[in-house]
C-alpha cells in the first residue's frame, strides 16, 4: 500500500501544486500529510472545491480536488458548466466507497455508478491499483496537459495506507 | 436603484482589479456597460463566483480580486462566506447586488429579504461588511471598499427590473473568457 506522503511526493513531482477538497477516510493519510505541510485548503462542499480549483488554475496553479465519490454527485454541474466548458483542468482524486457492492448502504448506489458517471461526463479516469499508482498519476498529469480538462483517479479501499 | 445604475457607479472606479461575475444579469449587464479583459463571466455553475474568486485571490496576493455576486448566488453557496472568513484574503472584495429575486428566471423571490447577508458575512469573519440602500450611499462606500484591505463585503440593495428588458448575452466563447482573464492576470499590478 502506498503512504500519503509517497502519494503526495509523486503528485508534486508530476507538477500538482494546489490541494483542496472534502475528506474521506480512504484518503486520510494524504490529507494528514497535506495538512502537516500547510498545503491543504479544506473546502465546505465538493462543487465549491471545483470552483476554487478553477480560480487557482487561472492564477497559474495545477490543482488537485480530493473528494469521496458521494461528492462527485454534488459537483456534477460545476464540472459540466465550469471545468469542462471553460477548459479548466484539475485532477479529481475520488475515493471509491461502495466498491464492488461491499459497504454501508448509503454508498452502494453511488459506488455502483461512479465510473459510469465519469464516462457520461466524458472525464478520462483510471482506477488506482497497489502496484501502479505512480504510473496512474503521471498518466493523469499528461492527460491534463493534452486536454486542458479534468481527469479523475478513483481510489478503491486497500490501495492507500 | 436598479442593477445598471449600481454597476455604473462601481465599474468606473475599477483599475486593474480582476472581477469575477456571477451568472445571469450581473454578467450580462456588466459586459454591456464595459467589457474588460480582467472580467471573468461565470455563465454557468451558479453559486461558485466567490469560490472561483477565492481561488484566484489566494494564489495571487499581489492582485486585487472583486466578486460581482448576487443574492441568489450567495444563498446557494453560503459555505463560501465561511471559506473567505476562514482564509482571510486581504485582496478580496465581495460585492453583492441584492434584488431579492432570481432576476434571469423571471424575478421569483429569493429569501434575502428575510436574511441580512451582510450580518452573516460579518459573523463569518469578514472584517468589513456593510449594506447600502441608495445610490448616494454606494457612491460614498464603493471607493473605500476598493481601496481598503479585505476581505470585505458590500451588500447593495437594488430593485429588480420589473419590466422585460433586452440585455445582450456575453458574446465571447467560454474558453475565450478564460484566456482573456488569464492574460489580465499575467500583467503586473499598476499600484
Amino acid at each position: 500500500m502506498i503512504s500519503g506522503s509517497e502519494f503526495l511526493r509523486v503528485l508534486v513531482a508530476s507538477g500538482f501544486d494546489f490541494f483542496t477538497g472534502v475528506p474521506c477516510s480512504l484518503a486520510k493519510s494524504l490529507i494528514a500529510t497535506l495538512e502537516e505541510r500547510g498545503r491543504y485548503i479544506a473546502e465546505t462542499r465538493e462543487d465549491a472545491a471545483v470552483g476554487l480549483a478553477a480560480g487557482a488554475y487561472m492564477a497559474g496553479k495545477q490543482p488537485v480536488v480530493i473528494m469521496q465519490n458521494s461528492g462527485l454527485g454534488v459537483c456534477v454541474n460545476a464540472l459540466a458548466s465550469l471545468s469542462l466548458m471553460y477548459d479548466f483542468p484539475c485532477l479529481l482524486f475520488i475515493t471509491w466507497r461502495g466498491y464492488q457492492g461491499k459497504d454501508a448502504p448509503e454508498h452502494l448506489i453511488m459506488g455502483d455508478i461512479s465510473p459510469t458517471l465519469l464516462t457520461t461526463l466524458k472525464i478520462p479516469h483510471q482506477v488506482l491499483a497497489k502496484d501502479s499508482v505512480p504510473e496512474a498519476i503521471r498518466w493523469a498529469a499528461e492527460t491534463l496537459k493534452h486536454t486542458s480538462k479534468p481527469v479523475a483517479l478513483l481510489l478503491p479501499p486497500g490501495v492507500m495506507q | 436603484m436598479k442593477l445598471a445604475e449600481a454597476l455604473s457607479i462601481v465599474i468606473p472606479l475599477l483599475r486593474d482589479e480582476l472581477v469575477v461575475h456571477a451568472n445571469g444579469f450581473i454578467s450580462r449587464e456588466s459586459f454591456n456597460i464595459s467589457d474588460r479583459l480582467g472580467n471573468f463571466y461565470m455563465i454557468g455553475s451558479m453559486g461558485l463566483a466567490s469560490s472561483i474568486a477565492l481561488g484566484v485571490a489566494l494564489n495571487r496576493p499581489d492582485r486585487r480580486v472583486v466578486v460581482f455576486d448576487g443574492d441568489g448566488n450567495v444563498l446557494m453557496n453560503m459555505g463560501s462566506l465561511a471559506m473567505i472568513g476562514a482564509t482571510q484574503p486581504q485582496n478580496l472584495v465581495h460585492v453583492v447586488f441584492d434584488n431579492e429575486a432570481y432576476g434571469s428566471t423571471g424575478n421569483q423571490r429569493t429569501i434575502s429579504g428575510h436574511v441580512a447577508l451582510e450580518e452573516i458575512a460579518r459573523a463569518a469573519g469578514y472584517p468589513r461588511a456593510q449594506r447600502v440602500d441608495t445610490a448616494d450611499a454606494l457612491r460614498r462606500a464603493a471607493p473605500e471598499f476598493l481601496a481598503q484591505p479585505g476581505p470585505s463585503f458590500l451588500l447593495i440593495k437594488i430593485e429588480p427590473d420589473r419590466e422585460e428588458r433586452h440585455i445582450g448575452r456575453i458574446t465571447h466563447e467560454p474558453t475565450e473568457i478564460a484566456s482573456r482573464f488569464m492574460l489580465a492576470l499575467r500583467e503586473v499590478p499598476v499600484r
